[in-house]
């Protein structure tokens, strides 16, 4: 809880919400009749709604980016050290919007919200969402809010993936795109590390098929492990051994399988405070959204073609350690944007933290991020 | 904005407005930030320093964080530039030969600047003092010097010609960049920082 607001929060938010009528028709080719996108926003929209910036939020994340919901709340929003009055994304001169995707468990349309036609819970009758579909819905968002073009839009890691597909689908409608810790599709490797999470979910005993809040349970247990797994991934060797090298809670083996090594503690603590907080059908959905974006696809494989109409300038970030989405799979984006002449800045980011970089003020990162965040503030209206 | 170092100068007569252009090893972005405002001209730099990518950034130009060592074929396909800039930065190059051959790959014309090792002041410190040059444009100390491939104007050229690099122009100027009647006389013993632009035969 904080006891007071600190200066560069954006301090006490109240997330809204907006009911679409409009059918959304899906990737899958399944209609979405109608549906609800939670939101939050900090800073003021200007006369000439130029000064609008969209966050994607990543497979975990959601609309609460920044400040707090309540003086109760322990945490801030999980991107509360990006955006702020004087952070890169600045509240004092950018209107930032943040919402939660379709899918999610967090407010907007998902599993955990009732079917209009059945009056029961969605659960895993949800349809599979794609990032297209994620980019249609916000720009469905962004029309509400009388915005016709953003000045950038943003994200890190699958909210990277948005920010590509946003460009593509709608090359006029932002000014910037900036790409962190992305790639332009997951690799064989990535793709297995998500069917041992589907895995981990559907075979709990309490998943009963996606219809575990019908029988009053949730799949803990799968929660519990995907997440574990996911942590690991989204850390480097290097960080895990600087965080908890081969530490003993309790200063001695006990010949034992409970938790002995501090790893193992941090691991299970990180696997247990997500099963209170996240949904197993989302989680489920989220890594079906990774392992079917591919843009590249749609033009035989071809990157570059694939990205030969954007028109936004783009400014993309990768992570050293970052092995789950790697420098190399953020080059291939560069290379195929340079391909275009597309005006392109790209930093590669020394640090040891993994793919978990994204979220943390690294100071090579943040000066580079706020750079580049202050030009774009130069070219919007007072 | 404040006048362009005179190499700079130079090195911006020589493009033609308009012209696409890499800079490789572009430092804080000046001369690409100066190209793209007087002479029209679109481009990219390539740097490694962490700083420099944030100097850059700050002034609108686009860079790349990379290492030249590693090539420009990561990036860049053949013939995509009018023009590859490399100014003082050959010499502190791992593989300089391959990636002149590399800027003549991806540009239609290269133009490097680099500190001239056969300078009077370089040969007499090494002849006479027995020891390892230092000088305004050779700052460092043999021991701590990013620069480990250093050459003469009499080497380049003769690097140029086992590459069938054919050079167009060269500029051989003093530490302030100035040239004179002397130094085009004797450039390899009197000219401290040489410029070439270059394509292949």
């Amino acid at each position: 809880m904080p006891e007071s607001i600190p200066v560069d929060s954006v301090g006490l938010v109240t997330p809204q919400t907006h009911h679409f009528d409009q059918p959304l028709t899906l990737d899958c080719g399944r209609v979405l009749a109608q549906y609800d996108l939670i939101y939050e926003t900090y800073g003021e929209l200007n006369a000439a709604a130029d000064n609008a910036i969209l966050i994607c939020h990543a497979l975990s994340g959601d609309h609460h980016a920044a400040g707090y919901h309540s003086m109760d709340e322990r945490k801030p929003g999980w991107w509360d050290s990006a955006i702020g009055p004087g952070k890169p994304i600045d509240t004092n001169r950018f209107f930032v919007v943040s919402l939660n995707n379709l899918g999610g468990c967090k407010g907007s349309t998902g599993p955990n919200t009732i079917n209009p036609d059945t009056g029961k819970l969605w659960g895993p009758d949800f349809p599979i969402v794609t990032v297209r579909d994620w980019v249609e819905s916000q720009a469905r968002l962004a029309n509400i809010l009388g915005i016709t073009q953003w000045a950038a839009v943003i994200g890190g890691s699958l909210g990277g993936m948005q920010v590509l597909q946003w460009a593509i689908d709608y090359p006029e409608r932002l000014r910037h795109a900036v790409v962190i810790a992305a790639a332009p599709n997951l690799t064989a490797q990535n793709i297995a590390f998500n069917e041992v999470v589907r895995q981990a979910l559907r075979s709990d005993p309490g998943f009963h098929e996606g219809r575990y809040a019908e029988h009053g349970v949730v799949p803990a247990h799968g929660l519990k492990i995907a997440r574990m797994l996911g942590h690991i991934t989204y850390l480097s060797d290097d960080a895990m051994r600087k965080k908890f090298g081969r530490e003993l809670r309790e200063g001695k083996i006990s010949f034992g399988f409970d938790v002995e090594f501090q790893v193992e503690s941090y691991l299970r603590y990180q696997g247990e405070s997500f099963v209170d907080r996240f949904d197993a059908n989302t989680y489920l959905l989220m890594t079906k959204a990774l392992d079917y974006f591919d843009p590249a696809a749609a033009h035989g494989g071809d990157l570059s073609a694939a990205l030969a109409h954007v028109q936004a300038r783009f400014l993309v970030v990768s992570f050293t350690s970052d092995w789950r989405f790697a420098p190399e799979r953020s080059r291939e984006i560069v290379k195929a944007l340079l391909d275009g002449d597309k005006p392109v800045s790209y930093a590669e980011v020394e640090a040891h933290h993994g793919h978990d970089a994204f979220l943390i003020p690294i100071p090579h990162y943040f000066d580079v991020f706020h750079s580049y965040m202050a030009l774009i503030a130069q070219e919007v209206s007072p | 904005m404040s006048e362009l170092r005179s190499d700079l100068a130079i090195i911006s007569n020589w493009i033609a407005p308009g012209s696409r252009v890499l800079d490789l090893g572009c430092g804080d972005g000046t001369l690409l930030d100066y190209l793209k405002r007087e002479r029209d001209v679109d481009g990219y730099g390539l740097e490694i320093d962490p700083d420099n990518i944030v100097a850059c950034i700050k002034r609108g130009v686009s860079v790349i964080q990379s290492d030249l060592d590693a090539g420009l074929s990561d990036y860049f396909d053949d013939a995509s530039f009018d023009y590859v800039v490399m100014s003082q930065t050959l010499q502190a190059m791992y593989y300089p030969s391959r990636l002149l051959s590399e800027m003549l790959r991806v540009g239609r014309e290269g133009i490097v600047t680099f500190p001239n090792f056969g300078h009077w002041r370089a040969r007499a410190q090494l002849a006479l003092a027995g020891h390892m040059p230092l000088s305004r444009a050779l700052p460092n100390q043999w021991y701590d010097t990013p620069n480990i491939h250093l050459c003469t104007l009499k080497d380049f050229e003769a690097l140029c010609t086992r590459l069938d690099i054919e050079i167009l122009q060269r500029s051989v100027v003093d530490t302030a960049h100035r040239s004179n009647f002397a130094i085009s006389l004797l450039p390899n013993l009197l000219g401290e920082l040489a410029l070439y632009r270059f394509r292949r035969n």
